[in-house]
């Protein structure tokens, strides 16, 4: 399998593979297309095992997640490096993209809580991927996304803020 | 108005990760904060949303078929590529290691790293305020609005004074959260660089400067009567020394 031996083609099935789920999700939400997800994750799993040699036991999904979002943040700087310039002008992308009125009509709650996860810049919509679907501790976070714990802590702060007001605005538009 | 414990202790505590000392100093506060007792609500609200609302997606079966036939397309390692991908695999091993120094990558727990780590999270905000877009402060070279404006956001009194005599312009203020504490930012100006000073409350006693590099940033830290000062630049360390003299003689 792509130059690696049997005893590391089994450890890489017994360690990396399990997370193919957890690769695929994050894609996903940063990408928001489920097919340029699909295409990243394969992509990242693919270089996953081009690195497994440099890869000495630990965690072995945070490892994962690092390179899956590296893979998506070098995808989106070449094929839509907008989404990335204008993540400073966190105000602006609220406005621009959902509106209280397309959330309102969204309908369900699956439906709802998508939208408003993709009003969040993508740095921010993935930090509450990785703490609230995958269950990441504060350390994984830090290390995937290669920052530090306090700035994991303010940033949880602000992307929940933003997400909590985006839902908040879209429920006065409907009926309980 | 907004409490400032809100703004990371709350998730660090909703989250279960702060120190059980951490956890009980915020559990006192609750006790009186309204605020954040209807913030740990609101957060647990939002956590169940999304737990029911079922929004995790799973890799389809077409996909993990997808990645097997693409991993084992062997692409089989001649004697010419064996040496090259080893030649790379070192790259990125050495580019790692080099990175594990410098602190961005891997959880650190020695109290002698801590300095660092403070110190990174420093620089680190140093270079989000250098990013265009970046205003959440007061721009001014007016000591007494900054102060006004410092004494409104901070809890802390922060002393305010503009140097332009002595060559460091001031040219604003704002707040931060470095490790989970709000601290108050002060920038000056030394032809044509931007310094920003850290400034926050501590317990600790009075120490000497403390100087370091990183991402070619000078960072130099000290302590004065009760109060934590770290100034960050890509100026000159002479010129950080200069400041800091400054600062302490109308401190």
């Amino acid at each position: 399998m792509s130059g690696l031996e049997l005893e590391d083609r089994t450890r890489f099935e017994q360690l990396v593979l399990p997370h193919v789920d957890a690769a695929f999700n994050l894609a996903r939400w940063l990408l928001r297309r489920r097919t340029d997800a699909e295409d990243v994750a394969q992509e990242a799993l693919l270089r996953a095992c081009r690195f497994f040699r440099g890869f000495h036991g630990g965690d072995a999904r945070a490892w994962l997640l690092q390179i899956v979002r590296n893979t998506c943040y070098s995808w989106l700087e070449k094929n839509r490096p907008l989404e990335l310039s204008t993540e400073f002008d966190e105000e602006l992308h609220l406005q621009t993209r959902a509106t209280p009125e397309t959330l309102a009509i969204a309908g369900d709650d699956h439906k709802r809580l998508t939208l408003a996860l993709e009003t969040l810049s993508p740095r921010l919509r993935e930090i509450v991927v990785l703490r609230e679907l995958e269950g990441c501790s504060y350390k994984e976070i830090a290390a995937i996304m290669s920052i530090p714990i306090g700035t994991v802590m303010s940033s949880l702060s602000r992307a929940r803020r933003q997400l909590y007001s985006a839902l908040t605005n879209s429920s006065q538009g409907v009926c309980p | 108005m907004r409490c400032d414990f809100a703004d990371s202790l709350l998730q660090g505590y909703f989250d279960g990760e702060l120190s059980s000392r951490r956890a009980a100093e915020f559990e006192r506060h609750l006790r009186h904060c309204d605020h954040c007792a209807t913030e740990l609500v609101d957060l647990d609200l939002l956590r169940d949303r999304l737990q029911l609302a079922h929004i995790y997606e799973s890799a389809t079966a077409s996909l993990r078929r997808k990645i097997s036939a693409t991993l084992y397309a062997t692409a089989p390692a001649t004697a010419a590529s064996r040496p090259l991908l080893w030649h790379w695999l070192a790259t990125v091993a050495a580019l790692l290691f080099v990175a594990l120094l410098l602190g961005k990558v891997g959880p650190r727990v020695d109290s002698d790293d801590y300095q660092a780590e403070l110190a990174g999270e420093i620089v680190d905000a140093h270079v989000r305020s250098l990013q265009p877009g970046h205003m959440n402060g007061i721009a001014s070279d007016d000591a007494r609005i900054v102060q006004g404006w410092l004494d409104e956001k901070a809890t802390f009194a922060v002393p305010v004074r503009d140097f332009a005599k002595g060559g460091f312009n001031l040219k604003g203020g704002r707040v931060d959260v470095i490790e989970g504490h709000v601290v108050a930012v002060l920038v000056y100006e030394r032809n044509g660089h931007p310094i920003n000073v850290f400034i926050w409350p501590t317990r600790e006693r009075d120490s000497p400067t403390r100087i370091g590099s990183r991402q070619s940033f000078q960072w130099l830290d000290w302590r004065k009567d009760q109060m934590e000062f770290c100034a960050v630049s890509d100026a000159d360390r002479v010129d950080l020394e200069q400041l800091h003299q400054l600062i302490d003689s109308f401190a």
